[in-house]
Formats: structure tokens, C-alpha cells, sequence
């Protein structure tokens, strides 16, 4: 029995455990934060951690208001330097780490704690913001261990215990309730687009590739991470004008299309455009870690620093591993390369030999159809698109060798890369010169911010086919499917089946770890609003709603407050094995016909059965001595007499009688 | 301010019953069960709940999937541990409660056993503006003992106190009144200073030479001695007889304490000169008998002689 008496004062000073548990707290923070904070930051920051837990091991108290002010001063003024900035995210973090620690210093009382404590749960999430990987996501999830034990600390009359064992407790109940937090994880609606632009992290993310086959795009389709943001000077330019033109594809090898750089090398000037109207734009673009700069649709020149392609693409001097700003004139209505060169042509019919014959042949019977009328050809093709009964699906059917007749005549399913590599191969066939073009299609106008959001999965892909008079005109097979392009629920749908398409199964036995990692960034990280919204596609419902979400969020937490309460109201009685061996014997009287009667006592009852059972009259006499021995000798039953009464009744038969 | 807020809350637990939840007083033992278990986030439950749905916001804005599931699970563990306030309360049981003495107007000492067949950790109880806070193991009572300010003699019914506890994390407070049908006596205050006991007249007929209840020693059997007085067991472990001994006769005279002598004054005034002259008479371990009205206590002494006639007089109307 213990017994803590408190005396009722405002301000009730912590004792050592709990600070010492923030303290812990604190230095998880610090050292979890350490990697991307200035090594002074994070060294003075540490020396004044060490320094404060030594003052209060020789005397508890605050530290001096005249030594806590200047510090605080120092902090920002030191942040402020460094970043030139206090707004954003390495500023933001590093200064609320700063002001976690000198929270430190003046953590005397319970509400000083608990403020330590929210502060550092805080501090513990914008760590997430620099790495969200699995390991450093664990290493956070226990970090709260230490902080959820300082909020124990802080209560009153409880065991003492050693203090690696105060985070057991912790852990179990982050153990018990991840269930929950995972339910309402994957249940909360994610938000279409910020409530506020604030740069997202962009670390290691990747853009488009400089390739595209099948399957290359779906990564992009589902990561909801920003691409590029566009503003424009003046108004944007309609939404079926928004195309952001990346890399441009001559070369097909019968799987995969891909952008040749060799190719640059040879003819250095951009081809000739003739533009009627310009549009002026700026692009602020995320780390991709690749050299290409999207551009809306067709650029007149190049930004600085960055080279304009023949083709014209636009290539920085560097890969872009920071944010890139870059202003831009494109033209929307243009005429581009109105005369073709030959090598051009000649690239721009070159087919793999022996691949896809049906779509060539197909191709040939336009061409004989329609005879030199290119125009017509187009539209052919986007008429067997349009009611050829083809399907929009990020998770098509996979593809044989003849990848284009697959799809064109057996599944007919896919999304814009298959319509492009098909369309594009039909053109060529019927000697129309094509090429592929990846980028960005869309993205999201932002009234309150004026800008263009573009995001990774508006990734898209098109075609691009010469004819004469018009130059290149920019063809989108996918809009004659689905001219909304993306439905969700179908994009959505994709989302767990293309970790298993995609994956190389070798590199995975190789690599468990990596599995591990993969399925972490694909399941946690990119379960974005898109996979989100097709939560539900097993069960027949292709866009999950934000209501739809709500409902089953709801329905779920009261599944779970239910068993909480469940548990929260069980009672374990204590049991009475006494009492239990009694009612045995009584189940085994009542199937003979002798049932207790309420308020009947033992010795009436045992006696009623013995008269019942004369022929067990000894064995329910003796079976009663014991039991009212048992029950009124002792104040408990002792345990031997206790078993031999427990194997009497549970040997005691009734053989009926003939009479 | 506090005043009025008082007030404020007696007029509405007369008023709304249902809705205060005011309970009338019960028997013991008292046991805590979900229907009189109430919860309630603290200050800082709300304040968290608030930087959780910060960090929530910040999470999803930044499409931040990783700090979206560790504020799941930040908000899944504190929202848990509300069910954990509740069940460190659900099944405490106060089984019963022991008052000690005290004369008006000093505090009297409650003590509150508690049992329960879980181990339970930082349960508080208020009464008025202190708190105690105890825990206690599984099966093992658990004694709390709290001051009650006392105004004035005579029974005084135990006031409502408040069994809480915000266990684990201090989000969240179950709490749940405790009104035990249950009054406690308070000895009255005996007058500060007044003329000693006049009623000595018949103080030889009252010494005793052999009187004393309290075994002193063990002597020798001498000549004459009761024979009631051998203390036969000791004796047959020794060779002579052995004789109790019983404390010397009281060399002071037994009072009579007398409430008819007393006239002129109030009841009141009465009731604390004998309360003071109780005091000195168990100052100076005096025999002494008490007569009140209805109460004829015979002379006696010793602490329990002492605490019957207090509680005697503390309980005149």
C-alpha cells in the first residue's frame, strides 16, 4: 500500500524521472533532427541540453531569466543567419528544435512538461518532413515512447521503476492501438490539393524518365507529389491547352520508346517555328534529378542556363536537384517544322522489323483507303479508339512480344502510354512521320495562389505526327477514350496490383530489405488520394468518396470504441472454484431431473437428491460433508481436500435405475 | 466569484439532479461502475487535441504520409488512454471509512480504506481544496487518510468527495463522486479557562487503596493477600506463589463531574467546562464519573473512559 500525500500549490515541481524521461525526449529530437541542422546548431544545442540536466542535478529550478532571454535571442538570431529565412522548412525546424531545448530550461512545473512534451511530439513530425522512410519513420514512432512515458512520469503515486522499463508501458499502448491509427490512416480524405502551397520535400523524387515501355508511367500516375508549378502573365491558357511538353521519342524498339541524346549532337539548331501568339510563363519546378525542364507545349527559346533541343526540348546545363525557377515564352497555335528534313522523315518512320505485323497491316489498309489524305488517317485512327471499344485502365492486361497488336486487337485496355505507343506505330505504318512526346498534361488551378499545380501523376503521354503543310501536330490519343482522361476509380485500381506487375521478383529475392523499403514507399508513402479513391475497388465501388470515407471512418471508430469499451467494462468476477464444483454436481443432478430450486441451500438440495438417488445416497452424503466442510470450516478451502472434492464430483455418475 | 460558483453549483444539483448527477448520500461500500464514472479532457487533453489536429492539417497538406501515420497514432494512443482513465477508475471500491477524534474546530482524521482486485496507480481524491493521491495493489486495501475541518460538536455527516484520476498520459480525467452515508463525531471544545470541579465532598469515601485496573508487577505471595490476586499460571512455572500487583491506589481524589451543577449557565458553556475539566482530570490520570442528562457514566478511567465521555458530551442536543 503505498500513500503519496500532495499539497495543493499552483506550481508543484516535477521530480527527476520526469525530467529526466523530457530530457530523453529531447535528445531523440535533437539526434533525430542532427543530419540536416548545422553541426554548431546541433553541438551547442546539445552542450546546452547537457549543461541544463547537470544544473538541475545540483540544484532544481529554472535557469536565470538573464541567461534564458539571451539565449532565446541568440537561437533566432543564429537561425535567422544561417538560412537568411525563419519561414520554411530547414529554418522552421531547426528553430523550433532550438526552442524545444530552451523549453528545457525553464521545465520546473507539470505544465512546463506537458508543453515540453507537445512541443516535442511536434518536433518529432517535422522530422518526417526531411526523411520519410521506413527506418526513420520506426526510429520517430519510438521517439514518442520516452514521450509518452514523461506524461506518466507527471502522475502521481505510482510504482517506482527502473527507467528503461517506464517506456515499456509506452509501447504497449502504441502496440494496442495501431489497429486504429491504421484504420483512420488509411481512412482520413488526403487532400486533392494544399490547403497551402508550401514547398513539399523533394528529395530523391524522380520525374519522368527518358524512356517509356510498359508500366514506366504508373509509378508516376499514383505519386500525388508536385511536379511543377506554373504562373502565368496573364491568364492560363485553357485546360486542353495545358499540355507540358518533356521529352520527345523517335526511337522504338519494339517495346519501349526512348529519347536519344546522341541525336542533338548531330543538328544543333532548334527546328524552325512559325508562332502566331506567345504565352509568357514561369515554372517552378521540383527536384527531379534529371536534366529535362517541361515547357508548355512548344518554347521560342531557351531559359538560362539551359540549352534548346532541335526538337525542341529544353535541357539544363545540370541535372535539377534543387528547385528550379525558370521563366519561359511558348507558343500555343504555331506551325513547327513546316518543311521536314529527310533524316527527320526517315526517323520518323522507322519501325522495328518483325514486330506487330496486325497493326501494320491494319495501317496499310488505311493508307490504301484513304490515299495520300494523312489527315484522314489520323482521324481513322482515333475513330477505332473512340468506339473500338477500348478501355481506360492504369492496370491493363499485361502485353506479349507484340505489344501494339495486343493491345489494338486482344486487350484493349490501357492508359495514354499504350494509346501513344499504339497510335504513334499505326502512324508510321500508314508513312506518316511520329513521334512519342512525354510530359504533363493539366494539373490543377489554384484561384488563391494563382498558379498552375502540376503533379507527378498528371504525367501523361502523346503523340506528335508530321503533316504536310502543319508540321508537327500534336495528337492525344487517349482524349478520343476518355476525354476526361483520368477517372480514378479505374486509375485507383491499379494501385496494389502494379507493385506485383512491376516488380523485378529477382531483385527482390536478392534483396529483402528492399522489398521491405518498396512495399513501405508504395503502401505508405504513396497511398495517396488517387489510391486512395480506389480503396474500395474490390468491393465494387470505383471512387471511394470523400463522404464515402467519412461514413466508413465513423462506422469504423465505433467499431473500435466498442471493443475498447469492451475491454474497458470487462470484469474478471473472482472465480469461486468452490462454487463452480457445486454447480457441476448441480448440472449433473438437474439432467436426472433434480434441479436446485432459487434459494434452496446445499444441504436441503444435496439432501432432496439423495432421497431422489437412493441408490448414490452415501456418495451425495459424503459429497455434501465435504462440502460444507470446505465452504464454512475455512475461510478459504484449502487446496488438497478442495481437489479431491473437485475429482469426487467430477467422477460422480448417476446410473439410472430400473424400477 | 468562487462564492457565487458554489452557489451556483448547490442551487443547480438541488434543482437538476438529472442533470448534475448529484448523488444522495449511500451506503457503504461505495463501488465506481460506468454509471457514475464521468470523463472529461483536461486543459491540456484539449490543448493536444489541437496540436494534433495541426500536425494532422500540416501532415496532409504536405502529402506527408509518414507524419500522417504517427499522428494516427499519436491521436489513436491518447484517445486510448481515456478508456485507461476510465478502467483505473471502474471497480475501486471504498469499503469502509474510520474517523478518528478530534475536538470542533481542529480537523478530523478520515481514513478511507480502499480495495480493489487490480492494481491501480495515481488515484486522487479531493475533499474541498486538498488532494491525496495513493495507489494501491491488487487485493490489498489501501488506507488514505484526509483531514476534515471541523466547525462544531456533534455528528457531522461526511461530505461529498471527489475520486479522480487522470491516469496515464493526463489527457483525460474520469471522476466520479463519492457521497458516503457516513457521519462522523466531533468532541466539542472544551472552554479555554474556568474554576476547577467544586464537588470533592466525599473525596475519602471515594480513595481506594486497592483499586487500579492496570497490572503493574508480579510480587511474592505475602500473608492476606486476595486470593484472586495469584496469578496461578506464572506460579506454577516458579516455586513460590506469585501475586499481580495492581497499581498503587490513587493518591488523587475521583471527581464527579456533575452536568446539574452547573447551573446559570448556558448549554453550551456547560458542555465546555466539562469538556475542560475532562481534559485536566485525564491530564492528571483522575478517576473520575460523569452525569448528564439521559447519560450516567460511571467513574472510570483511561483513554477509552476518556473518548466515551467526550463522545457523551459532543453528542447533547
Amino acid at each position: 500500500m503505498t500513500l503519496w500525500l500532495l499539497r495543493k500549490k499552483p506550481a508543484l515541481p516535477v521530480d527527476n524521472r520526469a525530467f529526466d524521461l523530457l530530457s530523453l525526449t529531447a535528445a531523440l529530437v535533437l539526434g533525430l533532427h542532427a543530419p540536416h541542422l548545422p553541426w554548431w546548431l546541433t553541438i551547442a544545442l546539445a552542450l546546452t541540453l547537457l549543461g541544463r540536466c547537470w544544473q538541475r542535478r545540483q540544484h532544481v529550478g529554472r535557469v536565470p531569466r538573464w541567461l534564458k532571454l539571451p539565449l532565446l535571442v541568440l537561437l533566432t538570431l543564429a537561425v535567422v543567419t544561417h538560412y537568411g529565412n525563419i519561414f520554411g522548412r530547414e529554418p522552421g525546424t531547426a528553430l523550433a528544435v532550438g526552442l524545444l531545448i530552451l523549453k528545457l530550461l525553464e521545465s520546473e512545473t507539470a505544465r512546463d512538461v506537458r508543453v515540453g512534451v507537445s512541443f516535442a511530439c511536434f518536433a518529432l513530425m517535422t522530422a518526417l518532413l526531411f526523411d520519410q522512410g521506413l527506418l526513420a519513420t520506426f526510429v520517430v514512432a519510438l521517439g514518442l515512447l520516452p514521450a509518452l512515458a514523461t506524461l506518466r512520469a507527471l502522475e502521481p503515486a505510482q510504482p517506482q521503476i527502473s527507467l528503461p522499463r517506464t517506456l515499456l508501458p509506452g509501447l504497449t499502448l502504441l502496440a494496442t492501438t495501431l489497429p486504429l491509427a491504421l484504420l483512420v490512416f488509411l481512412l482520413v480524405p488526403r487532400l486533392n490539393t494544399p490547403l497551402w502551397g508550401a514547398p513539399s520535400p523533394g528529395d530523391a523524387q524522380t520525374g519522368l524518365s527518358d524512356s517509356m515501355s510498359p508500366g514506366n508511367f504508373t509509378d508516376l500516375l499514383t505519386d500525388d507529389r508536385p511536379a511543377l508549378r506554373v504562373s502565368f502573365d496573364g491568364a492560363p491558357p485553357a485546360p486542353d491547352q495545358r499540355y507540358f511538353r518533356a521529352y520527345v521519342m523517335w526511337n522504338y524498339d519494339g517495346r519501349s520508346w526512348r529519347f536519344i541524346e546522341s541525336r542533338h549532337a548531330a543538328t544543333q539548331a532548334p527546328v524552325p517555328i512559325e508562332a502566331s501568339a506567345a504565352i509568357s510563363y514561369r515554372i517552378n519546378l521540383e527536384p527531379t534529378r534529371q536534366r529535362v525542364l517541361p515547357t508548355l507545349d512548344v518554347p521560342l527559346a531557351a531559359p538560362e542556363q539551359a540549352s534548346l533541343l532541335p526538337d525542341r526540348e529544353v535541357l539544363a546545363d545540370k541535372p535539377v536537384n534543387t528547385q528550379l525557377n525558370y521563366q519561359l515564352q511558348s507558343a500555343l497555335h504555331y506551325r513547327l517544322q513546316p518543311a521536314l528534313d529527310e533524316r527527320s522523315r526517315n526517323l520518323g518512320l522507322r519501325l522495328p522489323v518483325g514486330f506487330n505485323p496486325r497493326a501494320l497491316a491494319l495501317a496499310g489498309q488505311w493508307r490504301q483507303r484513304y490515299g495520300s489524305d494523312d489527315a484522314a488517317i489520323v482521324q481513322a485512327a482515333l475513330s477505332l479508339f473512340h468506339d473500338g471499344g477500348f478501355r481506360y485502365t492504369l492496370a491493363p492486361a499485361p502485353l506479349g512480344r507484340d505489344a501494339v497488336d495486343d493491345f489494338l486487337f486482344d486487350t484493349h485496355e490501357g492508359f495514354c502510354e499504350h494509346y501513344s505507343s499504339a497510335f504513334t506505330v499505326l502512324m508510321r505504318g500508314a508513312g506518316i512521320p511520329a513521334r512519342v512526346v512525354t510530359g504533363y498534361l493539366g494539373g490543377y488551378w489554384s484561384n488563391l495562389g494563382d498558379y498552375l499545380l502540376v503533379r507527378n501523376s498528371d504525367a501523361h503521354a502523346w503523340s506528335e505526327v508530321w503533316l504536310a503543310g502543319r508540321g508537327w501536330v500534336r495528337v492525344d490519343p487517349t482524349g478520343a477514350v476518355r476525354p476526361g482522361r483520368v477517372e480514378l476509380g479505374a486509375a485507383a485500381a491499379a494501385g496494389d496490383q502494379l507493385a506485383w506487375y512491376r516488380d523485378d521478383w529477382m531483385q527482390g529475392l536478392r534483396n529483402h530489405w528492399d522489398i521491405v523499403n518498396r512495399w513501405w514507399d508504395q503502401g505508405v508513402i504513396g497511398f495517396s488520394a488517387l489510391r486512395q479513391r480506389g480503396l474500395l475497388t474490390p468491393f465494387g465501388i470505383r471512387d471511394t468518396d470523400t463522404a464515402t470515407l467519412s461514413v466508413l471512418l465513423a462506422i469504423g471508430s465505433v467499431l473500435f470504441v466498442a471493443i475498447g469499451l469492451a475491454w474497458a467494462l470487462l470484469r474478471r468476477q473472482p472465480r469461486d472454484a468452490l462454487r463452480g464444483t457445486l454447480r457441476e454436481l448441480e448440472r449433473k443432478l438437474a439432467r436426472k431431473g433434480v434441479v436446485r430450486r432459487s434459494g434452496e441451500g446445499p444441504q436441503h438440495y444435496l439432501g432432496r437428491a439423495a432421497r431422489a438417488f437412493p441408490g448414490h445416497r452415501n456418495e451425495l452424503a459424503t459429497l455434501m460433508q465435504s462440502y460444507l466442510e470446505l465452504r464454512y470450516a475455512h475461510d478459504d478451502p484449502p487446496a488438497e481436500p478442495l481437489r479431491v472434492f473437485q475429482r469426487a464430483v467430477k467422477d460422480f455418475r448417476i446410473v439410472n435405475v430400473v424400477k | 466569484m468562487r462564492e457565487v460558483l458554489q452557489r451556483l453549483q448547490s442551487w443547480a444539483e438541488r434543482r437538476l439532479p438529472a442533470l448534475t448527477r448529484y448523488r444522495r448520500p449511500e451506503s457503504l461500500p461505495i463501488e465506481m461502475h460506468r454509471r457514475r464514472i464521468y470523463i472529461v479532457p483536461t486543459g491540456f487533453g484539449i490543448g493536444f487535441s489541437v496540436l494534433l489536429m495541426v500536425m494532422l492539417a500540416g501532415a496532409l497538406n504536405y502529402a506527408n504520409n509518414a507524419a500522417l501515420l504517427l499522428t494516427c497514432l499519436l491521436g489513436a494512443a491518447s484517445s486510448t488512454s481515456m478508456l485507461v482513465a476510465f478502467r483505473s477508475l471502474n471497480g475501486l471500491r471504498l469499503s469502509h471509512i474510520h474517523a478518528g477524534h478530534a475536538i470542533a474546530g481542529q480537523p478530523i482524521e478520515l481514513t478511507l480504506s480502499f480495495d480493489s482486485t487490480r492494481a491501480r496507480n495515481a488515484i486522487r481524491l479531493d475533499l474541498g481544496r486538498t488532494s491525496v493521491a495513493f495507489a494501491l495493489d491488487a487485493n490489498v486495501a489501501a488506507r488514505v487518510k484526509l483531514a476534515l475541518p471541523t466547525a462544531r460538536r456533534g455528528w457531522q455527516p461526511v461530505p461529498r468527495l471527489r475520486l479522480w484520476s487522470s491516469w496515464p498520459l493526463g489527457m483525460f480525467r474520469a471522476w466520479s463522486w463519492l457521497n458516503p452515508d457516513q457521519s462522523v463525531l466531533v468532541w466539542p471544545q472544551p472552554e479555554v479557562a474556568g474554576p476547577p470541579p467544586h464537588a470533592l465532598a466525599d473525596d475519602s469515601r471515594n480513595m481506594r487503596l486497592h483499586q487500579g485496573d492496570e497490572l503493574a508487577t508480579l510480587r511474592d505471595y505475602r500473608v492476606g493477600d486476595p486470593r484472586r490476586h495469584i496469578a496461578w499460571k506464572a506460579s506454577a512455572h516458579h516455586h513460590s506463589l506469585l501475586v499481580k500487583d495492581f497499581e498503587q491506589p490513587q493518591s488523587r481524589p475521583q471527581w464527579q463531574l456533575d452536568w446539574r451543577q452547573l447551573p446559570g449557565l448556558g448549554d453550551e458553556a456547560r458542555i465546555a467546562r466539562l469538556a475542560r475539566w475532562l481534559n485536566e482530570a485525564q491530564a492528571q490520570r483522575r478517576h473520575y464519573s460523569l452525569w448528564l442528562p439521559g447519560t450516567d457514566i460511571p467513574a472510570g478511567g483511561g483513554p477509552l473512559h476518556y473518548a466515551h465521555c467526550m463522545s457523551a458530551l459532543a453528542q447533547l442536543p
